[in-house]
């Protein structure tokens, strides 16, 4: 556990001083919460049936550009060599990562989600606590399998560009399950939902362990 | 010698299976001449999935074994999944135009078949990006695995997904005995035209690692 910690703390100290990451996160997903405002024209369609779709539109394309930032983080400096070089297992490396990637983007999340309540004219009840919890199993989901893909993308020329690419077809179950409950929290009829958040948990669970297992052959020299 | 037989093999499969297909297959009641498509369609997509197994497979095999015979395998099964997968779709779209009306829906099938291109499109896209062949063999096959473990999540989630939204069943009732004939030649043939493809790609993938090795043993030499 100590080695996991370790990292978390050292990303958070990190993050404390630059405030790079849940900022650009935050703006991001606020300009998409905006841009989606023009995109529908407000009285045009149902609020209640877009609004989920907005929400993961943000939340999901907020954490690939903070998962970029994350590890051109670790690449400036070489910092990433000297993580390696520390005593600790590739697995723990990647653990620590998740777990760093998961709180920045769920602090960013937390403070989009009230915004977007606001926008949608929506109620702060008990409705709400629940999409969060959603989005803290929909994020758990992202951060893990975003952490890895962002070590591989981070290897190639294109670094940027290549995070997207790989994520976003892999994420579709994610997202699909996210909506899903989402909207389902916010018409009310909750009836099935159980069956998508066992789907997050389940992609999330396999994915951690799968991740922790390969991630020495993307960090290998 | 073996990819020899392999290919006169297909190709003495996929010419009885046109004979079949265009000459000896019943027109269908509903449809009519347009139900042919469907013989070179289901095996296509069928083998897009087999092509999405073959890629994980080829990709775990390289990280246990560290073969890059096995990362060809892969990277063969990677292209021939964008293969299958566009061919299904496009003659599915064919198909579609005069029975339902439309190109395209977002239907379960149709969806994951769709995500299944974009996932075999993204693992060469990954490829193409890693120039140094050691690292392309390993990111490739670490993405690989993922890719694989992803297209249960996919298949349950979209079809959860659409079931709630029901849709026309395309195919209800059983297929007629003559049709079945056609569907199980079609099979075959489409079975050897793919072993053969990808004994070829990995033959000729092969050449290209020794023709690069060649051009970095020249340059040193120079």
């Amino acid at each position: 556990m100590k080695p996991i910690t370790a990292i978390i703390f050292k990303d958070i100290v990190i993050e404390m001083r630059s405030k790079e990451s849940v900022s650009s996160m935050l703006m991001f997903g606020v300009l998409v919460l905006a841009i989606f405002n023009f995109a529908f024209e407000p009285s045009s369609v149902d609020r209640s049936l877009i609004a989920p779709g907005i929400l993961w539109v943000a939340f999901s394309f907020a954490a690939i550009l903070g998962l970029n930032r994350a590890l051109a983080m670790e690449m400036d400096n070489e910092c990433l060599q000297g993580l390696l070089l520390a005593p600790l297992d590739r697995g723990d490396l990647y653990l620590g990562k998740v777990a760093s990637n998961f709180t920045f983007i769920m602090i960013a999340e937390l403070i989009v989600l009230p915004i977007f309540v606001i926008f949608n004219n929506l109620k702060f009840n008990f409705q709400f606590l629940e999409i969060a919890g959603i989005a803290c199993l929909g994020t758990i989901a992202i951060a893990a399998i975003g952490s890895i893909l962002s070590t591989i993308s981070a290897n190639t020329r294109m670094k940027e560009v290549m995070l997207p690419v790989l994520q976003i077809p892999l994420t579709v179950p994610v997202i699909i399950a996210s909506v899903e409950a989402t909207s389902m929290v916010l018409s009310g009829e909750t009836k099935g939902i159980s069956s998508w958040l066992y789907l997050l948990a389940g992609f999330s669970i396999v994915y951690l362990i799968v991740s922790y297992l390969v991630f020495e052959f993307v960090v290998e020299e | 010698m073996r990819s020899k037989i392999l290919g006169i093999l297909s190709l003495v499969l996929m010419i009885a299976n046109l004979y079949m297909i265009f000459i000896f297959a019943p027109n269908e009641s509903t449809m009519g001449v347009i139900q042919r498509i469907f013989y070179f369609h289901l095996p296509a997509g069928i083998f897009s999935y087999v092509s999405a197994y073959l890629l994980g497979l080829g990709s775990i095999m390289f990280l246990i074994k560290r073969d890059l015979k096995w990362d060809r395998f892969a990277a063969a099964s990677g292209e021939m999944g964008v293969l299958c997968t566009s061919l299904s779709i496009m003659s599915g779209a064919l198909w579609a135009k005069p029975v339902w009306g439309i190109w395209w829906t977002w239907d379960a099938r149709l969806t994951l078949q769709f995500l299944l291109a974009l996932i075999f499109l993204s693992y060469l896209m990954l490829r193409a990006y890693l120039p140094e062949r050691e690292k392309r063999a390993a990111l490739g096959g670490v993405f690989g695995v993922l890719a694989m473990i992803d297209v249960p999540f996919n298949y349950l989630s979209i079809r959860w997904w659409r079931t709630q939204h029901p849709q026309p069943v395309i195919l209800g009732g059983g297929l007629d005995w003559d049709m079945w004939k056609v569907m199980i030649v079609s099979f075959l043939a489409f079975a050897a035209l793919y072993s053969y493809l990808i004994g070829r790609r990995m033959a000729i993938a092969r050449v290209e690692e020794e023709v690069e090795y060649l051009e970095h043993a020249i340059l040193a030499h120079d």
